[in-house]
C-alpha cells in the first residue's frame, strides 16, 4: 500500500513528473521552485524519462513552449514561483483560451516589489482570473496527489482547461516530511495516454489560436466559462478515482470540525494544517471552531460552501495575499458573496495574513479565533478587512 | 497528539547546520517516525547566522511554522551564544548543546540564566581528527541523538552506516572516519 518516503514538496512534485513522464517540459528557473527542473532535469539526464527537456531563455517562451507542445498533441508541463507566473501572463490566457490542458506547479512566493523570495499567495491569486482551474496543497502528500490528479482534470473532454496546482515557497516545497507515493506503474495507468480530440499533428486540417472576431469570440468565451463552471463534476469524479486508488480522499474544500462549529476560519494551503492545530487545542477545551480547507479555488465551490457556512455564527476568512481593492482580499470577496443568498449569514471578517514569508504561528490563529469570538458576542462584524501579524496596526 | 520532539538548530552559513537538520530527520523517518526538517529562509551567505529546525513525532504534524518552544537547541558555532538569543523559548526540562571545547560550566554564565540542561561538545577537533576536516554537523547529530534519546542509539548506528554506505559508495574511505566521529561524540559530549 503505497511507498513510505521522507521528501521536500519539490521533490514530491518531481518524482510525480518522473512517474507521469510527459511529452514535454519547459521550465527556466525561479526561487523558490527551481529545485523541481532541477531534480527533473537529472531524471532526463539519467534516462529515466523520455521527456523532451526544453531549456527555455524565460518564463514566458517556456509556457509558448508549452503551449505548442500541447497543440501539436503532446502532454506539457511547466513549473513556476512569483515573477515567473507574472511573466507568463499573457500566455496563461493563450492556453486556457485556445482550450489546451497544460499542467503548472506553481511554488508560491511574494510578487516584487519590493524584491521577496518568501511566501505569500499574491502570484497565483493575481492569475485567478487567468482561465486557470487552481488547486491548493497544504502538504508536499498534497502537492504529489493534487499534480497526478491535475493531468486527469485538465484533459478530460468536459473541461480542457490548464491547471494550476499550488503549494507554499520554502514552507512545504523545502520541508522534508512524511509522504506515501504511489507506485510508478499505478500513477502511469491513472494518468494514462493523452488523446485530444484535435491536434496539429493528427493529420486533420487545423490551426490553433487564430484571430477571433466579433463574431465568434464571445461565443468562444462562454464555452470557456462554461468549462469551468463544469469542471466541478469532473474534478470530483478524478478525485472519487484517484481516492479509491490512493486511500487518500479529497474534495471541493476539506470541512475539519465543522458539523457544529460556531466559528470557522477559511484558509489554503500550508496554515490550514497549523489552524487544524489550534483547532484541536480550543476544542479541548470545549470551544466550538472549525476550518475549512479551500482546494479548489477556481472553480470556486459557491453553493458548496454556503451550505458548508450556513450553521455557523462567525467566520474569518485568510488570505495570503492583497488585493489593494480596499475592501479585502481574493478569497474574502468570494466567500462573502457565496454566503449573500443564505437566508440567516454568518458575520464574515478577513484577515490578511504572513505576506513575504512572514512566519505564521498557533498565535495568529488564535488571535483570529478570538476576534471570531467577539464577533459573535456583539453580534457585529466590527471592522471587516483586517491584518494579523503585521507589526503597528 | 502524542508527545512531539522540536530541535532548532542555530548555525553560520556553510556549517552545515540545515545539513544536520535534514540528516536527523532522515534519521528518525528511517526509524519509523514522522518528520519534519526545514531551514528558515533568507538572504543565505557564508558566516551568516542561520536557523534550521526539526520536529519529530509519531504522528503527522500539521504545523507548518517555525518552532518558538524548542525541546532542544543546537548551536553548530559558539560564537553564536553572543550574537543570538538562542535560549529563547527552549523549554526548561530540555537541553542545549553547543560545540565548544569549552565546558558546560564555563558557557552556562553566557546562556541569560537557562535553567535546563546545558551540554557541550568539541565537535570541530572530533570531525578535524576522524574526518580529517572541520565539518562540525556529523558530530553534532551524535551529540543530539544522544542528549534528546529521539533515536535508539543502537538504531541509528544501524541506519547511518547504512546511508553512509549507500551515499559514499565510492569514497569507502570517509564511512569510517564518519562513524568514528559519531561514536566518540555520543561518548564525549558532557552535559550539566
Amino acid at each position: 500500500m503505497g511507498i513510505r518516503e521522507r521528501l521536500s514538496g519539490n521533490e514530491a512534485v518531481a518524482v510525480a513528473l518522473k512517474q507521469i513522464d510527459p511529452d514535454v517540459v519547459a521550465a527556466y528557473p525561479i526561487t523558490p521552485s527551481t529545485e523541481v527542473p532541477q531534480y527533473f532535469a537529472q531524471f532526463v539526464a539519467d534516462g529515466q524519462v523520455n521527456t523532451e527537456f526544453v531549456t527555455v531563455e524565460s518564463e514566458h517562451s517556456a509556457m509558448s513552449a508549452c503551449i505548442t507542445a500541447t497543440a501539436a498533441g503532446g502532454r506539457s508541463a511547466t513549473i513556476t514561483s512569483a515573477c515567473g507566473l507574472a511573466l507568463m501572463w499573457e500566455l496563461l490566457y493563450v492556453a486556457s483560451g485556445s482550450r489546451l490542458p497544460v499542467t503548472l506547479a506553481v511554488v508560491n512566493r511574494a510578487l516584487s516589489g519590493p524584491i521577496n523570495i518568501n511566501n505569500d499567495h499574491s502570484d497565483s491569486m493575481g492569475a485567478r482570473d487567468s482561465g486557470w482551474i487552481q488547486l491548493y496543497s497544504e502538504n508536499n502528500q498534497e502537492a504529489y496527489d493534487n499534480y497526478i490528479m491535475s493531468l486527469r482534470i485538465a484533459e478530460h473532454k468536459d473541461v480542457m482547461l490548464p491547471v494550476m496546482t499550488c503549494q507554499d515557497g520554502f514552507i512545504t516545497s523545502h520541508a522534508i516530511e512524511n509522504i506515501e507515493l504511489l507506485e510508478d506503474d499505478k500513477v502511469k495507468k491513472f494518468v494514462g495516454e493523452y488523446k485530444p480530440e484535435h491536434s496539429l499533428l493528427s493529420g486533420e486540417r487545423l490551426s490553433i489560436g487564430p484571430y477571433d472576431t466579433p463574431m465568434f469570440y464571445f461565443e468562444h468565451q462562454y464555452q470557456r466559462a462554461r468549462a469551468m463552471v463544469d469542471s466541478k463534476k469532473v474534478i470530483l469524479e478524478v478525485s472519487k478515482e484517484f481516492g479509491e486508488l490512493s486511500g487518500r480522499h479529497y474534495g471541493l474544500f476539506e470541512e475539519y470540525k465543522m458539523e457544529d462549529a460556531e466559528r470557522a476560519i477559511i484558509v489554503l494551503n500550508s496554515t490550514a494544517g497549523t489552524a487544524k492545530a489550534v483547532v484541536d487545542e480550543l476544542r479541548s477545551k470545549g470551544e466550538k471552531v472549525g476550518i475549512i480547507k479551500l482546494r479548489v479555488f477556481r472553480p470556486f465551490p459557491m453553493e458548496e460552501l454556503a451550505k458548508a457556512l450556513a450553521h455557523v455564527k462567525a467566520v474569518a476568512v485568510m488570505d495570503k495575499a492583497e488585493s489593494f481593492s480596499g475592501i479585502g482580499g481574493p478569497v474574502f470577496g468570494d466567500v462573502r458573496s457565496a454566503c449573500y443568498e443564505l437566508k440567516t449569514r454568518p458575520h464574515i471578517i478577513n484577515y490578511i495574513y504572513g505576506l513575504g514569508g512572514r512566519d505564521v504561528p498557533m498565535s495568529d490563529i488564535q488571535i483570529v479565533f478570538d476576534a471570531l469570538k467577539e464577533v459573535v458576542k456583539n453580534d457585529n462584524p466590527g471592522e471587516i478587512y483586517r491584518h494579523v501579524g503585521v507589526r503597528g496596526v | 497528539m502524542s508527545k512531539m520532539v522540536e530541535v532548532r538548530w542555530h548555525g553560520r552559513g556553510g556549517q552545515g547546520a540545515k545539513t544536520a537538520s535534514l540528516l536527523l530527520a532522515d534519521a528518525a523517518f528511517n526509524t519509523g517516525k514522522f518528520v519534519q526538517g526545514f531551514p528558515e529562509y533568507g538572504p543565505e551567505r557564508m558566516g551568516a547566522p542561520i536557523t534550521a529546525y526539526n520536529r519529530i513525532s509519531d504522528e503527522r504534524c500539521p504545523i507548518h511554522s517555525n518552532i518558538y518552544e524548542p525541546d532542544y537547541v543546537v548551536v553548530v558555532d559558539a560564537t553564536l551564544l553572543s550574537a543570538v538569543d538562542v535560549t529563547g523559548g527552549l523549554k526548561k526540562e530540555g537541553a542545549i548543546i553547543i560545540n565548544s571545547a569549552k565546558s558546560p560550566e564555563e558557557l552556562k554564565p553566557l546562556l541569560e540564566g537557562y535553567e535546563g540542561g546545558v551540554y557541550t561538545i568539541d565537535a570541530g577537533k572530533i570531525a578535524e581528527e576522524e574526518i580529517g576536516r572541520n565539518i562540525p554537523n556529523t558530530p553534532m547529530l551524535g551529540a543530539v541523538v544522544k542528549v534528546s534519546g529521539v533515536i535508539p542509539e543502537d538504531e541509528f548506528f544501524k541506519d547511518m552506516e547504512a546511508s553512509m554506505h549507500h551515499k559514499f559508495a565510492n569514497k569507502p574511505h570517509v564511512i569510517e572516519g564518519n562513524m568514528k566521529a559519531l561514536k566518540r561524540s555520543m561518548q564525549e559530549v558532557k552535559g550539566l
